[in-house]
């Protein structure tokens, strides 16, 4: 592979699951008043 | 007779599950990776990226607040926005009804072709196999000339799992099948993709797919295949993310559950186009051409180039093919549950009639219409056609027309933003009012006229103008058709509001409580 092929996919998955992780942890260090406590989701 | 309560999702994440369920269906595996491989490569992922966070995630969080806010499917969530949109609202059940009618289709002969991949049984011709021996597609479009059990068969099986899962319900049906279906759809196409990134040739393929070309980000085109993509993968514009979000809780973090919606989305997109790109620089290896003549998109993708592929395997040809078919089953039966559950809802909503009636009734109308037109010669010519014209001109512009009438003609944004921002973490602020109030329709917009004037000028895919018209333009224009007419026969049919809806809730629950205290 060259390597601008490389970086783009590094970058790429970089961003996109970077961005699915980081959004995950967020939402999970904001739980909805029903879910604290851990009775739900 | 009370009205029965609203159903929920148990929780968030089962909420979540069902949506992403919902976003990651066929066209992420198959129309994802050819679109970034013609629009610039690894330069694609700017636009793309831009597309997103203007366009994408915008638009899921107005469909997450419409349906919240208003506690119920499109057309009863329109007519309390305002009356006339009603209309809107049942162009936005109409375009899942038709949508559903094909889609169950390429699921039923991705269902066929797991089977046909234990001993590769599409022999030396994977081309002449799926259109001649295996559709028996007739020559051209006209009238039915025949009708295929084995196209029917398994098309009457999706539909009974489809029908049974959304019979059982939001929370029992719906969403432990997507708790299932997400996990597992992950875990295949996680080995799929180890597999093909350990064939010769598979860097060859992801050379070609990431090999930026920076020059494409100059081009309009580029971008406006960026939106389109972000667009119909997100499971945006017709009304499933306004019914999925209408049975959440009160109180539910709706910007952040976007977020994480609309990355896990292109994040699976992502793992898609890595896969497929490496099993076709393994098939261009192994031909000895470049990657640019075997890549291709869609069912052309999926039923001729992925057997080819599957067939010239040195090991593990059996569980490539059940793993690849697999996944494309998971993804689109998590994808048909949320588009059949907006007409089920809908009507639910607007008429009182009980969840088993309704999935049996409009479900069961749904899943008729498909298994008598699609297992015929005629139906792949019909399935291309309204595919094609449903998306530019159903679901696009009933996208288009929901934003410019939410923003610009009943200037709603802001409320819809003072909802989002109550209860969520993340606050949308000026970023949101200017993605959905000058981007997205300015985008999808130049998009629709783009796509006329091409529409106008060369016939879509050369097909006969009586057919174009009737299975084209007919059924778009149908479904429009049918929404105006259905919004004007439940005019006079008034709805509650979402406060006296939320009353008799309480009042429902109270008696319950009553009835079980007295009781025990």
């Amino acid at each position: 592979m060259s390597t601008g092929a490389v970086v783009m996919m590094g970058v790429s998955m970089v961003i996109l699951w970077g961005g699915l992780i980081a959004s995950a942890l967020w939402l999970r260090a904001h739980p909805d008043p029903e879910d604290q406590g851990g009775a739900q989701g | 007779m009370p009205k029965a309560n609203r159903e929920q999702w148990g929780s968030r994440t089962g909420f979540l599950l069902a949506a992403i369920g919902s976003a990651i269906g066929l066209g992420n595996i198959w129309r994802f990776p050819y679109v970034a491989y013609e629009n610039g490569g690894g330069a694609f992922i700017v636009p793309y990226l831009v597309a997103l966070l203007t366009a994408g995630i915008p638009l899921l969080i107005l469909e997450y607040a419409i349906g919240h806010r208003f506690r119920a499917s499109p057309p009863v969530a329109m007519r309390r926005l305002a009356k006339p949109a009603e209309a809107l609202g049942w162009w936005q059940v109409a375009i899942p009804f038709v949508v559903g009618v094909y889609y169950a289709v390429i699921i039923a002969w991705a269902v066929r072709y797991a089977g046909f991949s234990l001993g590769q049984q599409w022999g030396a011709d994977p081309d002449g196999f799926f259109f001649g021996e295996f559709l028996r597609v007739a020559d051209g479009p006209g009238a039915p000339g025949g009708y295929n059990a084995d196209v029917a068969l398994p098309l009457i099986a999706v539909w009974i799992v489809v029908l049974v899962l959304l019979a059982m319900g939001v929370r029992r049906g719906i969403e432990r099948a997507n708790k299932v279906f997400i996990p597992l759809l992950v875990v295949l196409f996680g080995v799929l993709v180890v597999q093909a990134l350990l064939l010769e040739g598979a860097s060859t393929g992801l050379d070609a797919l990431f090999t930026p070309d920076w020059s494409a980000i100059t081009d309009g085109s580029v971008w406006v295949a960026a939106y389109g993509q972000i667009f119909f993968s997100l499971s945006i514009g017709f009304g499933i993310m306004v019914t999925y979000a209408s049975y959440l809780r009160r109180r539910v973090d709706l910007s952040g559950s976007a977020l994480v919606a609309g990355f896990a989305n292109s994040s699976f997109e992502l793992l898609a186009g890595i896969g497929v790109f490496a099993a076709l620089g393994f098939m261009a290896v192994q031909s000895g051409v470049a990657v640019d003549e075997v890549a291709t998109s869609g069912i052309g993708l999926a039923f001729v180039a992925f057997p080819q592929i599957i067939s010239t395997l040195p090991v593990g040809a059996n569980l490539f093919g059940l793993l690849f078919f697999g996944s494309l089953v998971i993804a689109g039966i998590s994808s048909l549950l949320s588009i059949v559950q907006v007409v089920v809802s809908a009507v639910q909503d607007r008429t009182g009639m009980g969840r088993v009636p309704a999935v049996l009734s409009v479900g069961g109308a749904t899943a008729l219409v498909s298994i008598a037109v699609f297992p015929t010669d005629q139906g792949l010519f019909v399935l291309d056609a309204v595919d094609h014209f449903i998306n530019a001109y159903g679901i696009a512009l009933a996208g288009l027309v929901m934003v410019v009438v939410v923003a610009w003609a009943l200037r709603r944004l802001p409320e819809m933003q003072r909802h989002v921002e109550s209860i969520s973490s993340v606050p949308l602020r000026i970023w949101w009012m200017v993605a959905l109030g000058a981007i997205t329709p300015l985008v999808l917009g130049w998009m629709m006229i783009d796509g006329l004037i091409t529409e106008l000028t060369v016939p879509y895919e050369d097909y006969p103008q009586w057919f174009l018209n009737a299975a084209g333009w007919g059924v778009a224009g149908g479904a429009l058709l049918v929404g105006i007419v259905l919004a004007v026969l439940f005019r006079n049919r008034e709805v509650t509001s979402v406060d006296e809806d939320l009353e008799e809730e309480e009042r429902n629950g109270a008696k319950a409580a009553g009835a079980e205290e007295g009781g025990s």
